[in-house]
This record gives structure tokens, C-alpha cells and sequence, in this order.
């Protein structure tokens, strides 16, 4: 049966892990390579590395890093991050990322979806989707927010991962941004109305807090694969003390 | 040595440095003349069906590719490079394939997102072996794993006996590994598929058909 999957994320700058890494026998903490390689013997399905720093002079690092990521751990690459144009797509392809994540671009010029996904395929298409909870006179809905969820766009979130998934990508990384660093767990209803409404897989972030809050996303949520950072990263849970758990709850999941 | 076969679709750096790993002298190769040094054959997959047997029709290879298997020495086909084996494939219109295994490549139908299926068929899903009395060497290392797949068309063999091993998506049974005498293909990742993927490698640098 195909396995929910379990997605540590990792935020870069200039080729570094910059949150911080704390797993307790690591030389160097911002080091990529040596993250994922602690990722890799931990069981982790896919990593994802996201710079947040996404600069016109730091891309060669990050083309850079990716492919010595990739020569040292062989599981799947997601990366993001300032991609604008199918320029960036091909340059991270080539280095060695998996798929490529869009975020920002993909509201402004749609089209790219659309032709990323005709070029490189819909495996290789990742739109990330940035979530918030508005007011409206039916009760509510949710919007598609830029900068770090500070700038509305007034995009209905559902109707553009629908969209999205239409246009060809094949996976939606979804954000909630009322949930993002409260460690509450996943915004459920909004996962599971994302994953309802689309064809594509669905990676569910933003506020995980404990092993229950995986286990909702992936069962109530209805997620394909769940998202992490700061859990994994300050060693609260391995990844697979997080299988285990869900396994254990009968989710299916690889124990490697 | 071992030609990694580059037909210009993208980046062949992670089944170079993954077969690399597990212990072989890697090599990329673009020209059928460039074959005669190798002692086994890595056929990766990358990009579309029709893309890919339209560049090695265009090179030649399909041709090298066939003397190569006749010759009788190793060839391992991954993801596209398996379905290429096939008689045809109902990718973006019907294009001809190598032809090595009577069948032909489809699409997983669409089915409503309800249902818990989604294209494509993206994730760490199951390798059943075949029954048989001694399972495949190169696929032997995989009991009981889990492996890494990417793809929205599988092969579809007439023989049964050509199904190395099965996997299935939903209700969907399909191919995971197709192969006969010296020849093999996997529709899942090695090079993907951690310490799983390495074994099947190594296994593959080992088998002596």
C-alpha cells in the first residue's frame, strides 16, 4: 500500500541550514549535507529545502548545495524558494533537486504552472500555497497570502489549489498561516477541504506540535504527506518515532 | 565499465552517483559506438515516452540498445527506461518501443480524488515478488521493502511469466519490475530509494545472467 509520507523541512540561506539544527551529534549544525544525511538514517520519505533568503546573487549556492545533497543522500529533493521562471526550474532539476517548489510566481503569472508542468512533468511540480482564514458573510473562507502571510491577494486558497492541480502540479505544499509556529496542530478543515477538492497530493504545514497533530493531518485531513521543521529539528521526535507512532495508529507509513 | 545511458532529457546524476556508490565504474554515454566498452547497461527514465524513444532512434541506440541485450549481457531499465522495453506506449498518442516485452504502456485511468487516487502514483509503495521457487537476484535484496515511485503510466506485459514483481496503486495491480533472460526493468526508483534502491544496484553490479 503506498505510504503517507513524513517531509522534514529545512530553511537555507546562502547554502546553510539556518534554523536551528540541534540533533545532538552533529559537527555543524548549518552544515545541509550533514542534516540530511541525519534525515536519511532516520527514515525520512523526501526532504525539502526552502531558501528563504532567495536572492538573485545566492542562487549558484543553492544550485550548489542541492547537488551535494544529492550526491550523499538518494531520496526525493524538494526545493524552493525565489523561483520565478522555468529557468530556475531547469537550473534546480540539473542540480540535483527532485521537484521544485513555487510559491510566490505562480500567483502573479499562473501560466508557469501550467508550462512547468507541460516541460517537466507534474511530478516535478510542487506550488506551495500560503493560507489564512478571512471573514466573509458566509462565515469564512480561505485566502492565498504572500510575504509570510502579511499581504492578502483576495485568491479564495481552495479555488486556486484547484486550479493549480488543473494547471498540472502535483503536488500542493499547503500553509496554514493561522496555524504556522503555534504548535497547535494542522488547520484541519482547511487541509481537508484542499485535499477533497484536487487531483494532485497534498503536503500538509503548519503547526505541528505533537505526533497527534501528524497523525490528523494525514487521517482527518486527509493529507498524502505531512510537513515538519521545528519538531524535527530541535529533536522533540525523530522521524521515526513519528512512524512509529502512526503506524501504530494503523496510518501506513514506511518503517525502513 | 557501466554506460549510463544520456539521451539529453535531464539530470543523470543521482543514478550516476547512486550506482557509483554501490561499487560501479560509471560512465555516460550518448553514441551506440560508445557501448562496445561496456560490460552492463543502466537505461534511466526521464521526460516522456515518445521523447525519449525519438532520441534514441535518432542516436542509433535503439539499435545498440537490442545487440547489446543479445549479446547477452546486463541491462537494467528504471521507470521510463523499463516502459521503453515494451511494444508501445499510449503516451501523448501511440509511439512504437523497443519491443523486448509483448504488452504495451498505460495510463492509470482518473478516478475522483475521493477515492484516495491521485496522478501520479507518487510515493513509497510495495515490491511483490513473483512466486516462483528463487526470486530474481537482482530484485531479491527488495523483499519485504518499500520503494520509491513516481509515474502516471505502467507497463502492461501480455505473459504473466515477464512480471517480475507487482505492486499495486488502489485497486490498480501493475508492474513494478519486468525482465526476462539477461534483461531488466523497474518502474520504481533504485536511485531514490535509499539503502532499498543501493541494495537492488549492487545486486544488479553482481548478477551474472
Amino acid at each position: 500500500m503506498l505510504s503517507k509520507r513524513i517531509i522534514p523541512c529545512l530553511d537555507v540561506a546562502h547554502g546553510r541550514v539556518v534554523k536551528g539544527v540541534q540533533f545532538v551529534d552533529i559537527i555543524d549544525a548549518g552544515d545541509p549535507v550533514e542534516a540530511a544525511i541525519k534525515y536519511d538514517e532516520q527514515g525520512a520519505d523526501e526532504l525539502c529545502f526552502l531558501d528563504i533568503r532567495a536572492s538573485h546573487e545566492s542562487r549558484d549556492t543553492l544550485y550548489h548545495m542541492v547537488t551535494e545533497v544529492a550526491e550523499h543522500v538518494f531520496m526525493p529533493l524538494t526545493v524552493g524558494g525565489g523561483v520565478k521562471a522555468l529557468g530556475d526550474i531547469e537550473n534546480l532539476l540539473h542540480a540535483g533537486a527532485d521537484k521544485v517548489s513555487i510559491n510566490t510566481a505562480a500567483l502573479f503569472t499562473p501560466e508557469l504552472v501550467k508550462n512547468a508542468a507541460e516541460r517537466f512533468g507534474s511530478s516535478t511540480i510542487v506550488v506551495a500555497i500560503d493560507a489564512k482564514r478571512v471573514e466573509d458573510e458566509n462565515g469564512g473562507h480561505w485566502e492565498c497570502f504572500t510575504h509570510g502571510g502579511r499581504k492578502p491577494t483576495g485568491i479564495n486558497a481552495v479555488e486556486w489549489a484547484k486550479k493549480m492541480s488543473d494547471f498540472g502540479a502535483g503536488e500542493i505544499l499547503l500553509t496554514s498561516m493561522d496555524a504556522d509556529g503555534t504548535k497547535a496542530g494542522y488547520d484541519i478543515p482547511l487541509t481537508r477541504a484542499v485535499a477533497d477538492a484536487i487531483t494532485a497530493n497534498v503536503i500538509a504545514s503548519g503547526g505541528v506540535g505533537t505526533l497527534e497533530h501528524m497523525a490528523e493531518g494525514l487521517s482527518a485531513g486527509r493529507a498524502d504527506a505531512v510537513l515538519a521543521a521545528s519538531i524535527f529539528h530541535f529533536g522533540t521526535f525523530t522521524i521515526r518515532q513519528t512512524k512509529e507512532f502512526l503506524a501504530a495508529r494503523g496510518i501506513p507509513v514506511r518503517l525502513a | 565499465m557501466i554506460a549510463l545511458i544520456d539521451y539529453g532529457m535531464g539530470n543523470l546524476h543521482s543514478v550516476a552517483k547512486a550506482l557509483e556508490k554501490a561499487g560501479g565504474k560509471v560512465v555516460l554515454v550518448k553514441k551506440p559506438e560508445e557501448l562496445a566498452q561496456a560490460s552492463r547497461i543502466v537505461l534511466p527514465g526521464v521526460g516522456a515516452f515518445r521523447d525519449c524513444i525519438g532520441a534514441l532512434n535518432e542516436s542509433g541506440m535503439d539499435a545498440a540498445i537490442l545487440d547489446f541485450i543479445a549479446s547477452g549481457k546486463p541491462f537494467l531499465g528504471i521507470c521510463l527506461g523499463m516502459q521503453v522495453l515494451m511494444d508501445a506506449s499510449y503516451e501523448f498518442g501511440q509511439h512504437k518501443g523497443l519491443g523486448l516485452i509483448p504488452g504495451v504502456v498505460k495510463k492509470f485511468p482518473d478516478t475522483h480524488p475521493e477515492h484516495g487516487f491521485k496522478i501520479p502514483h507518487m510515493g513509497w509503495n510495495d515490491v511483490v515478488l513473483a512466486s516462483s521457487s528463487t526470486p530474481h537476484p537482482v530484485l531479491a535484496p527488495l523483499a519485504g521493502k518499500q520503494v520509491y515511485y513516481v509515474h502516471s503510466y505502467y507497463c502492461a506485459p501480455l505473459n504473466p511469466a515477464h512480471i517480475l514483481a507487482a505492486c499495486s496503486y488502489g485497486e490498480y495491480p501493475f508492474a513494478a519490475a519486468i525482465g526476462r533472460d539477461n534483461f531488466i526493468g523497474v518502474q520504481f526508483h533504485p536511485e531514490k530509494s535509499q539503502k532499498a534502491g543501493h541494495d537492488l544496484l549492487e545486486a544488479f553490479l553482481q548478477w551474472k545472467p
